[in-house]
């Protein structure tokens, strides 16, 4: 059954990365089968209606995989449904007569772009630094060659289902970014196929993260509020690589940056 | 004027052409590559991986996507999986079988040799992505696992959970990054491409805007690679990604590229049928579901509101059990979803709106237990009851077909070269290895055999023919030109300043294609589409409302520019719709149909490829009709049978 629901918003309006911003409110009423981005479409189009700009939002796919959208509601990364990523909210998790605040990702690391619309791309620099395993294109050998134990498998897709929202970084207090990068490369860091590269992907992308994001004390948040519920184990197992990395890169000394 | 449509395909055995074609393709040496620019639109299963291939190679890479990061193209929701000819399960798997399921499901209208040619580097895209660390599900042995999909009677597809899309384009992402990192790679992100540059006849760059800034700039290259994805949103409502949208082939096509097949769409047949008027998008249900749900309604109309669990075995007809005994729910999607239509039309449909058919997993969670179907599609369950608020462990799911892959595309040659020379075309932008009718888990799999391994081949020979020149220089006129059409088509967008949003004016387009260009489509109802739609389009141009300006981050405009190309391509897929008086695959005309209500074929007439051709701005009066015609050497054209 779709009940209709009567909303207040308080959404940050910011023209762009230098112009001042602030909350403006807004009053809609939606049924409660739409979902959160849909429930923005249905502002924005009155916006429009009464010649007002619309809110810019990041968003794409709508399913909760590709990792564009993504806003604080009510203080909280992607808001109140635990392992969903905005799009996949839906209004029916809010009552009615709910007042809602929206704002946008909120750390160094991401800078505003406009409205509720951040820049994510230290993530990408992160990744080039070293979030890959080197194999050009045909020098694969065959794919059942190297037996892969089922549970090291799926604890690599675990890790791996990490969408590169960044609400783990909005949740924590440091705006750290070690939920992701930790996903990323304890991904590879499982795999056969990743240990080659292992202690030197280790460092660069730890040290690459360190550039754009604060440190990590622990506190927990990110887990809370990842939409793919990565948990933080990756982080201590980051950690123990970067020890080691970094012992076993100094044993390597010179062979360590090449290419 | 007629275009000439040379597939260049090779002489010889279909088995051997691919072999003997690239030891005859003229290369270029190592040390020349670097003094190539190629620039690569998408960053896709197919734009990735071409990319960081190139890159590999040592070329000198441009790559250009409209999103914030490589990695959220469209290709990432795939669910399902990928197919790969490996027979790991020794079950009579082989290249040929694959190759032959690909032509049959595409209800042969494809071509023969790219068909083969997908199949057989097939296996090599499973290597790649293993070696890349592409989590695949594993047996307990630590064996690769493979599940099977609709069309194929063997155990062929890769997958990664829910996820498999999400997991290759992770690895060509990650294979890309690593490329970027090289030098070998530049990334221009947040850029929209929005012309083909052309000179004499060759392409030679392409006009993009900077989404952030408004700013448009030119670039200039060898060969411009187009993997800019399927246009199925030109229906509003679909399984692809909000973003999704046509104009990097259109305009290639306003450049002189032909535009083949636009009218083969796949309407996917598991989708979350519409709740509301918000509906902003269709969700889909992986077709890997059917593995093991059983698709049925009631008998009775009247028992269409019950409570499911209330309806008695006796009292449900599962129709494709009972019309496709030996495929059962894993018959094609077009059927699938022209069977979920007429339960549907027929006044069987379920739920609330009565707009979806049941997918039932009552049976396998007795036979398998919970734990195993959780294990199998525990995130798609998830996501349905996020949806719709219903726990598909306990009641069945509701199901309806949406639109989901466009098999059209820009026409190619062997070589993935468009008839306009330097012009590649990768991924679902092109139209060549599906025929009239997708099989599931094969677009992951065109998507990589492009990028990976057959584009970073055959651009070798176009380019060996360029070595010693320089791309014309981004200040010739043909570069003013393009430039000064972009400049306009937005400033024209923004000086309209009419009554309607531009979601309105897509909103609106949709609902005509889909009415009359959808599932099922008939003479008369073409004919008024191509009356509806030139009139919305001029509707638009003097209409649409674009807030804001161009020089900083506009949403609306950006969507505003891709909706006008919508409004054209809309009256060209109807226009080829209409002209193509026979029924295959996706394309069903209800003219004609046997007397069972299947798609009727007409090889005598219709066995050609449609490459039309931009004539100029009254489409369905211009645009030029180039017929290649499928040659089958290999396999005879048969009337698809799965029951
Ligand atoms: C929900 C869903 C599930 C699916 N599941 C499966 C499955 O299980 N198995 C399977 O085989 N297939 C599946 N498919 C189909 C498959 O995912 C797609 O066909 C395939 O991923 C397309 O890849 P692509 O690289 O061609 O294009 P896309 O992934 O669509 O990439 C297009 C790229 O081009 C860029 N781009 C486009 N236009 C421009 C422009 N003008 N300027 C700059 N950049 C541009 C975009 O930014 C993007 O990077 C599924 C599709 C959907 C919708
Ligand atoms: S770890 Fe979770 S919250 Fe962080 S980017 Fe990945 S999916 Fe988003
Ligand atoms: S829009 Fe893709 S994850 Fe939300």
């Amino acid at each position: 059954m779709t009940n209709m629901l009567n909303l207040t918003l308080k959404v940050w309006r910011q023209a762009g990365p230098d112009q001042p911003g602030r909350f403006e409110e807004y009053t809609t009423t939606v049924a409660d089968d739409a979902s959160f981005l849909e429930m923005l479409d249905y502002v924005n189009e009155d916006l429009i209606a009464h010649d007002q700009e619309p809110i810019a939002f990041d968003h794409d796919c709508r399913e909760g995989i590709c990792g564009s959208c993504g806003v604080m509601i009510d203080g909280q990364a992607h808001g109140p449904q635990k392992g969903t990523a905005t799009c996949q909210l839906h209004m029916r998790k809010f009552a009615d007569g709910s007042h809602i605040t929206v704002e946008p990702w909120r750390a160094a690391g991401f800078p505003l772009i406009r409205d509720l619309s951040v820049d994510r791309s230290a993530f990408d620099r992160i990744i080039e630094s070293g979030g890959y395993i080197s194999v050009s294109t045909g020098a694969a050998p065959e794919a059942n060659m190297i037996p892969v134990p089922k549970d090291v498998a799926d604890a690599a897709m675990d890790a791996a289902a990490c969408i590169g929202c960044g609400a783990c970084v909005a949740a924590c207090p440091n705006s750290a970014a070690s939920l992701f990068t930790s996903a990323k490369m304890q991904q590879l860091n499982l795999l056969p196929q990743g240990q080659a590269e292992r202690w030197r992907r280790t460092e660069d992308m730890v040290e690459t993260m360190e550039e754009f994001f604060g440190s990590c004390t622990n506190h927990g948040e990110c887990q809370e509020a990842c939409p793919k519920e990565i948990p933080i184990d990756f982080i201590a197992m980051m950690n123990r690589d970067y020890l080691k990395a970094k012992f076993a890169n100094r044993r390597r000394g010179g062979q360590r940056k090449a290419g | 004027m007629a275009l000439s449509l040379d597939s260049h395909v090779p002489d010889g055995p279909l088995a051997d052409k691919w072999t003997n074609y690239k030891f005859d393709l003229k290369l270029v040496a190592p040390h020349n590559r670097r003094r190539f620019t190629v620039i690569v639109v998408g960053t896709g299963l197919a734009g990735a991986s071409a990319a960081a291939t190139l890159g590999e190679l040592g070329y000198n890479v441009k790559v250009f996507t409209y999103h914030d990061s490589p990695r959220r193209a469209h290709s990432i929701a795939a669910q399902g999986g990928i197919n790969a000819a490996k027979n790991y399960k020794n079950d009579g798997d082989s290249v040929y079988r694959l190759y032959y399921d690909t032509i049959k499901g595409g209800d042969f209208r494809s071509r023969e040799a790219n068909t083969y040619r997908l199949a057989e580097v097939s296996v090599n895209i499973i290597d790649q992505c293993v070696a890349q660390g592409v989590p695949f599900a594993r047996e307990y042995g630590g064996r690769l696992d493979n599940r099977s999909f609709g069309g194929a009677q063997v155990a062929r597809t890769f997958y990664a959970r829910g996820q498999t899309g999400q997991q290759l384009l992770l690895g060509a992402y990650q294979a890309l990054a690593h490329q970027i990192h090289a030098g070998t790679v530049q990334l221009f992100n947040r850029m929209d491409m929005l012309d083909v540059v052309v000179e004499d006849g060759q392409a030679c760059g392409i006009i993009a805007r900077d989404l952030l800034t408004g700013e448009t700039s030119r670039h200039n290259a060898h060969a411009v690679v187009l993997a800019t994805g399927g246009y199925g949103n030109v229906y509003y409502l679909s399984t692809n990604a909000k973003a999704c949208n046509v104009t990097a082939t259109w305009r290639a096509h306003r450049k002189g590229a032909a535009f083949a097949n636009p009218c083969y769409t796949q309407i996917h047949p598991t989708c979350i049928p519409p709740s509301d008027e918000f509906q902003s998008k269709l969700t889909l249900m992986s077709e890997s579901l059917r593995n093991d749900g059983r698709i049925w309604v009631p008998k009775d109309p009247a028992d269409c509101g019950k409570d499911p669990s209330t309806i008695p075995e006796d009292a449900r007809d599962y129709y494709l059990e009972r019309k496709y005994p030996s495929f059962g729910n894993l018959v094609p999607r077009d059927i699938a979803s022209r069977n979920a239509k007429s339960a549907v039309d027929s006044g069987h449909g379920v739920g609330a709106l009565r707009n979806g058919v049941y997918l039932d997993f009552a049976e396998s969670i007795n036979r398998l237990g919970e734990d195993v179907v959780r294990e199998r599609y525990g995130n798609l369950f998830d996501m349905y009851e996020r949806i719709t608020d219903e726990n598909p462990y306990k009641v069945p799911m509701r199901i309806y077909p949406a639109t989901h892959y466009t098999m059209g595309g820009l026409w190619v040659d062997y070589n993935l070269m468009s008839n306009v020379p330097g012009l590649f075309v990768c991924g679902e932008a092109n139209f060549s290895d599906h025929g009239a009718n997708r099989l599931g888990a094969s677009a992951l799999m065109q998507g990589l055999a492009d990028g990976y391994f057959v584009l970073p081949t055959t651009i070798a020979g176009y380019l060996a023919t360029k070595l010693g020149t320089t791309p014309p220089p981004i200040t010739s006129k043909a570069f003013d030109d393009a430039q000064a059409d972009v400049d306009d088509r937005v400033k024209r967008l923004l000086s309209v300043k009419g009554t309607h949003s531009v979601d309105h004016y897509h909103r609106e387009l949709g609902k005509i294609v889909w009415e009359y260009c959808g599932m099922a489509r008939n003479k008369a109802g073409l004919e008024q589409a191509l009356s509806e739609i030139p009139a919305l389009r001029e509707q638009y141009w003097s209409d649409v409302k674009v807030l804001g300006d161009g020089e900083s981050y506009n949403q609306s405009l950006e969507k505003a520019l891709r909706v006008a190309d919508f409004m054209e391509l809309a009256e060209l897929k109807v226009r080829d719709a209409l002209h193509r008086e026979e029924s295959c695959g996706g394309h069903f005309r209800e003219e004609h149909q046997t007397p069972e209500g299947e798609a009727k074929r007409d090889d005598e007439n219709f066995q050609y490829v449609a490459a039309w051709e931009w004539g100029g701005p009254d489409i369905q009066r211009d645009a030029v009709l180039n017929k290649e015609p499928l040659v089958f050497e290999d396999v005879t054209p048969s009337q698809r049978s799965y029951k």
